[in-house]
């Protein structure tokens, strides 16, 4: 290796304040969800499981939480389908066009979410004259979580390639039975981590579903912010802050585990 | 090929579409008396944004804000990186790639809001210096957005480390460079690919960002703040707006092709 020990050293002290900076704000969001302080003065002068109780018998929070489920689900099971036909289309086959798919895949989550919010918008209310509703939140963010799925599926393709489904065709399967016996065990465990990465992605999406949700349909974000400026309810929203940070560390471990390309190809 | 009809519908004809829409609603007006939308080609709009020196102003904020966000993230991430990929034993990096992707997956507004906590008058970081915090305002933002967009850059950036293959480590010290040599001739060029990569999202969610800003933004006003204040007045006002973010990401991103930055994307 070609790394001196010095040079280890300091690399090791400058990744250590780095995890420092990315968590110590969080750090504290959840050690405030004990503080006794309604207004957070710190260092904590005394500590109180108040806010936890106040939580849990928020309405708000709750059909928040419903909503965003919701929302999720239906973005991801959506997402889940495009996802997985574009990333088999761009990988199994050459066909003119082939980078633009791709560039069109990613263009959803490239472009700033101001432009799609806005333009979903004009598009639900102008163009198609629809209301806005649960189903409209969860038609912008199945758009921009395709690219997640699409990933995922396209670097295990990538990986694991096509000989052994050259193999099924040679030994006489059909198109489906290849794909029920080969190609689908050989992608569960990409299909399971797009889905998580995607559903994480929709459940804490605000930019866009700001403009896609109708004003009585309020998902966890949502709700956050409708009532992070107001002085009661900062308790509260700090303590759903702090079980959606602790909550957020599940998805994360079950989708390394279920693959290794997890971190290489979120987007 | 039948494949690719239902992705490509979807994403033409809702997204596209919706994109289409919104740029021909930028050439239409408001009635000032009714307050209804005209539908009929107008450059009125764009001769606004144009002249009206507030769009410059917030326009070039909001770029200094991206590159200051931009380039904080990838000093910071480029040592967080070389560490997991280099330095750090396999069992010790598997559970840093994990300390790495769960504060991406902390929502979003929990974190802007921790940065809230952190930098309030009497929060711990006025605490821990002794009465400093710079406030609410630009530098409250930078630094927040930062916070918020730096697993974007180093999740790419490690990819990146992770695809250099190590035997061009060996032929570099073979050839008498030493380790700085190597990091600044060989490493940081084959992971440059991967920073432009990171550097999209850095960009683009700092230019599509309205929420953090009213967070920590005190009275700072980005693009996107423009964006979101108009839309309900003068929606036609409001996407021409949107042009300015829309065409700066896609410049980007056609210049970024070029350094084979969406291959790692």
């Amino acid at each position: 290796m070609f790394l001196t020990a010095r040079t280890r050293l300091v690399f090791r002290l400058l990744a250590v304040v780095g995890f420092a900076f990315l968590y110590v704000p969080l750090a504290i969001v959840v050690l405030n969800a004990f503080n006794s302080s309604r207004t957070f003065a710190f260092p904590p002068t005394g500590f109180t499981t108040k806010w936890w109780r106040l939580a849990a018998e928020s309405q708000g929070a709750k059909d928040g939480l419903v909503a965003s489920l919701k929302a999720g689900l239906g973005a991801t099971a959506i997402a889940l389908v495009l996802g997985t036909m574009a990333a088999f289309a761009v990988q199994r086959y050459r066909f003119f066009g082939r980078s633009s798919v791709s560039f069109l895949v990613i263009l959803p989550i490239a472009l700033p979410g101001i432009v799609t919010g806005i333009a979903l918008q004009n598009a639900f209310h102008s163009v198609l004259a629809v209301d806005l509703s649960i189903w409209t939140i969860i038609v912008g963010h199945a758009t921009f979580c395709v690219v997640i799925v699409f990933n995922n599926v396209q670097a295990r393709l990538r990986r694991t390639g096509a000989a052994l489904e050259h193999a099924s065709a040679d030994l006489g399967a059909t198109g489906w039975q290849t794909f029920r016996f080969v190609t689908f065990p050989a992608l569960r465990g990409a299909l399971l981590a797009g889905a998580l990465l995607a559903f994480g992605l929709s459940f804490d999406e605000i930019v866009v579903t700001n403009f896609t949700a109708p004003p009585d349909v309020q998902t966890l974000p949502l709700w956050i912010f409708g009532n992070l400026f107001r002085p009661n309810q900062a308790p509260v929203v700090n303590v759903v802050a702090a079980v959606l940070i602790i909550v957020a560390v599940v998805p994360v471990w079950l989708a390394q585990r279920l693959t290794d390309d997890a971190a290489g190809s979120r987007f | 090929m039948l494949l690719l009809v239902p992705p490509m519908t979807w994403l033409v004809v809702v997204y596209l579409g919706a994109i289409a829409a919104m740029l021909v609603s930028a050439f239409w007006t408001v009635d000032s008396f009714t307050e209804n939308v005209v539908r009929e080609f107008s450059t009125a709009n764009l001769h606004t944004v144009l002249t009206e020196p507030i769009y410059r102003t917030v326009a070039l904020r909001t770029l200094f804000v991206a590159l200051a966000v931009t380039a904080i993230d990838a000093v910071i991430a480029f040592p967080i990186a070389f560490y997991m990929s280099l330095v750090a034993k396999p069992r010790l990096r598997r559970f840093l790639v994990v300390a790495v992707l769960t504060p991406l997956w902390a929502s979003y507004l929990v974190k802007a809001y921790a940065w809230r906590t952190l930098l309030a008058p009497d929060g711990p970081l006025s605490w821990a210096t002794g009465g400093y915090t710079p406030g609410y305002g630009e530098t409250a933002l930078v630094i927040t957005l930062a916070y918020m967009w730096l697993p974007y850059m180093l999740i790419p950036l490690y990819a990146g480390f992770e695809r250099v293959p190590r035997s061009l480590f060996e032929a570099s010290a073979d050839l008498g460079a030493g380790t700085w040599r190597t990091v600044r001739s060989v490493v940081l060029p084959l992971v440059f690919p991967a920073i432009a990569a990171g550097s999209i999202f850095t960009f683009s969610l700092t230019l599509g960002d309205y929420i953090a800003v009213g967070i920590v933004g005190g009275k700072t006003q980005l693009i996107a703040n423009v964006i979101a204040d108009q839309v309900v007045l003068n929606q036609p006002l409001a996407a021409t707006v949107a042009l300015i973010p829309l065409l700066a990401i896609v410049v980007y991103l056609i210049a970024m092709r070029r350094t084979g930055a969406l291959e790692n994307v």
